[in-house]
């Protein structure tokens, strides 16, 4: 009897790119539906737009550079990155800020670099960064979350729909439902040398960072422990950017509690934990060693600390990860483990 | 190699890094015991004459011949640099052929194979029994481990009396691999388990041979049956002060030659080294009982016990096989395929070599036949770019960036290989079953290390070059200066008599004429000078 001659190995491989991608997926679920708890359907209405256009995007870009559509579309890494874009922004924001923010990542950040596995920078940071600063004013109308606002006022599906269309309708206005985040308060009570008790007498604050989304991390966190228990992620980049953040943190507040903020409140606060299990980890852009995911997480640890406290914007998380993402090959290259048999 | 870890050697177990827990399927060929009957006589054995890692062998009988059972059919060639083996017939009968046959090969490529008709009657040379092998000395034992043909039989194929005699004196340590750790292959395991008296011979001898104290037999952890088994025969020989057995956690690669000995000594044998340089000697628990074959019953090395098992195999089991056997007689025997069958493969899944077709024979290096339905494979993946996940870092044993290393062989930018240490690869191939991407990393690591050693021999041979040009460069400016040297010697030698002064301007000329021809055919000047510099 002939045979067709298989290469090795002939076992079924454990692991494929959009095995891996729909893990990350499913892994969002519980912070995403916590989310869409605390702010309303517009966050699901952001995360389907983001999809459609990054997926449009997606399959032009291929069709444009010749490539094979199927197995690129359907490792799902284009979806992976619009969920990330999409819960960045505020659950309102006009429809085509995640059609610039989709542009920036699909077809700059990630197709102008090689496509999958080329690119340097993290796309949905670049994306959010990108849109950050050309929109600053959208970017800035958070919602209150559910508890701070009457529940009327949380605007339903169509209210929802409508405002990311076509702008705000006439009976609701922008002050009324929306609030500074915890961080925004935070940084500028410090400038204004105000005490952290005194900051965080303002109801945004939960018990440790803002209320809402303290339980929105939460709910990231147990996604994030189940990609790695399910060892889609390894565990080095999210403990070392949470230890760094408590260790740098906790001397300044053990200190002086009074004018710095507990390290909880620091990774509860922001898109910290999210950064921390989702976005850090982005293979393609961060470290593959270990030791060098560590190094990794530890510089986004403490980029992200410095701009929180000294930076221009509040949260400092994509800016962080989009310089890690620069040092990411040189601390491979010195992160490099001893071959066997070669002197240490 | 510190003295203390070699003494402290199997005590304590160690790590190595990566390795993969594989599900290891070897209950479904070795739950039962060895076949009651013999596999039956094939009609025609086709015997690859280059079984060996080597030079191949000098065949010694030609198509008509009738030859026994255990008589050498070829012999190791002359050239005493590469090491050979022996092949012996497999059984009585007649040479049909000697061609060119497609054997199981990674390149898939042809060899010259010597065709056996059998005659059923099966009839033995004369074979020379010892009775008492300790009367025999280094030299006589190894040379009968050389006559019976014996290479490694765990798969690497190397002569095992070249091993036996680089290991002279030096070694102190013999490890005998039981640690099988490729999914599947149960072939050792039933061996220890049916025959551990032989290994434990094997072992008696080997000590002998290399004048050792200490051997370690390596099984893993829940190989329990062989651990009473062999504990059992090691008592019965009355070796127990010098045999140990030992179990190392179950790991793949744990078998691999050079992460055994991590785990046994916690100490890596240096890179570019073999484990003699550090006294160790490794050989396959299969081999200890050839060698007692070999020696005790003067029996050559003409069958072994193959794995035959894979969801594609209707009865999976261990069965003695002669080398030489075509696959598709070993395949009916073990009740042919099931329905989903979908290929072949010689080996265990992960470093086997997939194989053409069933009518290629059973060699002495197939420790396994697995056969794999279309569940098992699944689909042909499409191999997609590298995501940098480090998966492949995170299992690779030696310690290497199997991700570099593969971008670094599709950039041909081979000069940068030694510098990753792609020499230190094992082939192991746990990169490429963790890889999300499906890259074929292992293949791209052979193309490279092939490519690496094109390009060492190239630098070789133009490093020769140069010396060779430097060397003939630096005779002619000395040949220039002696024979300038010479000519002002005679000029003032003649300046007082001018009546030869015909003579010496018809000299100088000469010499001139030859300088001339020095200078503009470099290639004749470089014989002239030769022989010139001789006289
Ligand atoms: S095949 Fe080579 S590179 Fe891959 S895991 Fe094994 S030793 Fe490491
Ligand atoms: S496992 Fe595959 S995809 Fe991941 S880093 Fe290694 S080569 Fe790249």
């Amino acid at each position: 009897m002939e045979f067709s001659r298989s290469g090795a190995p002939h076992l079924p491989p454990e692991n494929t790119v959009s095995k891996v991608m729909l893990q990350v997926i499913l892994a969002l679920i519980p912070g995403i539906l916590a989310m869409v708890w605390f702010f309303g359907v517009g966050v699901l209405i952001q995360i389907a737009l983001s999809i459609l256009f990054a997926v449009l995007l997606e399959w032009a870009m291929l069709k444009l550079r010749g490539k094979p559509i199927r197995p690129f579309l359907s490792d799902y890494s284009a979806v992976v990155t619009a969920i990330l874009f999409a819960l960045c922004i505020p659950p309102l924001a006009p429809w085509w800020i995640s059609l610039v923010g989709m542009i920036a990542a699909i077809v700059v950040a990630k197709h102008l670099y090689g496509g999958l596995g080329q690119n340097i920078f993290n796309p949905a940071m670049v994306a959010y960064v990108v849109v950050l600063i050309a929109f600053p004013l959208e970017l800035t109308r958070w919602l209150a979350p559910r508890g701070l606002i009457d529940v009327e006022l949380l605007p339903g599906l169509l209210q929802s729909l409508q405002t990311i269309i076509s702008g705000l309708p006439a009976n609701l206005s922008w002050d009324a439902i929306t609030q500074a985040t915890p961080l925004d308060l935070l940084k500028d009570g410090v400038e204004q040398n105000q005490m952290i008790s005194e900051i965080r007498q303002a109801p945004v604050f939960g018990n440790y960072g803002g209320r809402g989304w303290e339980w929105i991390a939460n709910f990231f966190a147990l996604g994030g422990i189940w990609l790695i228990w399910r060892r889609v992620i390894s565990w080095h980049i999210p403990v070392a950017i949470i230890a760094s953040v408590i260790m740098i943190t906790l001397p300044a507040w053990l200190y002086d509690p009074s004018s710095n903020p507990i390290p909880l409140q620091h990774i509860f606060s922001g898109a910290l934990v999210l950064c921390a299990f989702f976005i850090a980890t982005d293979p393609v852009t961060g470290c593959a060693s270990r030791r060098g995911k560590i190094i990794f997480g530890l510089g986004v640890a403490i980029l992200t600390l410095t701009i929180r406290l000294w930076g221009g914007y509040p949260d400092g998380v994509a800016f962080a990860v989009l310089l890690m993402n620069m040092f990411a090959p040189l601390i491979d290259r010195y992160t490099r483990p001893r071959a066997y048999g070669k002197p240490r | 190699m510190d003295h203390s870890s070699i003494e402290n050697i199997g005590k304590h177990l160690h790590n190595f890094p990566g390795g993969l827990k594989l599900k290891h399927y070897k209950a479904l060929s070795c739950s039962k015991p060895l076949p009651a009957q013999q596999l039956p006589l094939s009609q025609e054995y086709i015997i690859p004459v280059s079984q060996h890692l080597g030079r191949p062998a000098e065949i010694i009988v030609s198509p008509g011949q009738q030859v026994k059972k255990g008589q050498p059919l070829s012999v190791p060639g002359n050239a005493s640099s590469t090491p050979g083996a022996y092949v012996h017939a497999p059984t009585s009968g007649e040479i049909v052929a000697i061609e060119q046959r497609p054997v199981p090969h990674p390149s898939g490529l042809n060899s010259t194979c010597i065709i056996l008709r059998a005659d059923g009657k099966d009839d033995w040379i004369e074979l020379e029994p010892v009775t008492d092998y300790r009367q025999l000395s280094r030299q006589q034992l190894i040379q009968r481990v050389q006559m019976a043909g014996i290479v490694g039989l765990g798969g690497a194929v190397f002569p095992t009396d070249i091993k036996l005699q680089g290991g002279a004196g030096s070694i102190d340590t013999l490890i005998l691999n039981g640690a099988e750790c490729e999914p599947y292959i149960s072939c050792d395991e039933t061996l220890m388990k049916q025959d551990p008296e032989k290994i434990i011979q094997g072992a008696l001898i080997l000590s002998q041979v290399l004048n050792i104290k200490r051997v370690l037999v390596a099984i893993e952890d829940p190989m329990d049956a062989c651990y009473q088994k062999l504990q059992t025969s090691i008592k019965t020989l009355g070796a127990a002060d010098c045999i140990k057995v030992v179990r190392v956690p179950m790991l793949y690669p744990e078998g691999g030659e050079r992460q055994l000995i991590q785990v046994l000594s916690g100490t890596e044998v240096p890179a570019g080294k073999l484990p003699v340089s550090m006294g160790i000697l490794v050989l396959n628990v299969a081999t200890a009982a050839a060698i007692k074959d070999a020696i005790i019953d003067g029996k050559p090395l003409i069958e072994r016990l193959v794995t035959v098992t894979g969801a594609g195999i209707c009865e999976p089991q261990n069965v003695v096989a002669r080398i030489g056997t075509p696959i598709a007689d070993l395949i009916s025997f073990c009740g042919g395929y099931t329905p989903g069958i979908a290929s072949l493969v010689m080996g265990g899944p992960l470093m086997g070599i997939g194989l053409q077709s069933d009518s290629l024979p059973i060699i002495k290096a197939s420790n396994c036949i697995l056969a794999l339905t279309h569940a098992d494979i699944s689909s042909p993946q499409v191999e997609m770019p590298c995501i940098n996940c480090g998966d492949c870092v995170g299992v690779c044993p030696a310690g290497l960036l199997p991700q570099t290393l593969q971008m670094v062989i599709r950039a041909e930018n081979f000069e940068a290989l030694e510098e990753l240490n792609l020499d230190a690869c094992i082939e192991c191939g746990c990169c490429d079953y963790i890889c999300p991407s499906h890259i074929p990393l292992v293949d791209y690591f052979r193309y490279g290390k092939s490519e690496q050693r094109v390009r060492t021999v190239e630098r070789k041979q133009s490093d020769l070059a140069k010396l060779r040009f430097d060397r003939r460069e630096k005779r002619l400016a000395k040949q220039q200066t002696e024979r300038r040297a010479r000519h002002l010697k005679r000029k003032q030698a003649l300046a007082g008599s001018s009546d030869k002064k015909d003579s010496v301007a018809a000299a100088i000329a000469r010499a001139k004429a030859r300088k001339q021809a020095l200078t503009t055919t470099p290639r004749d000047s470089d014989s002239n000078t030769d022989s010139g510099e001789q006289s």
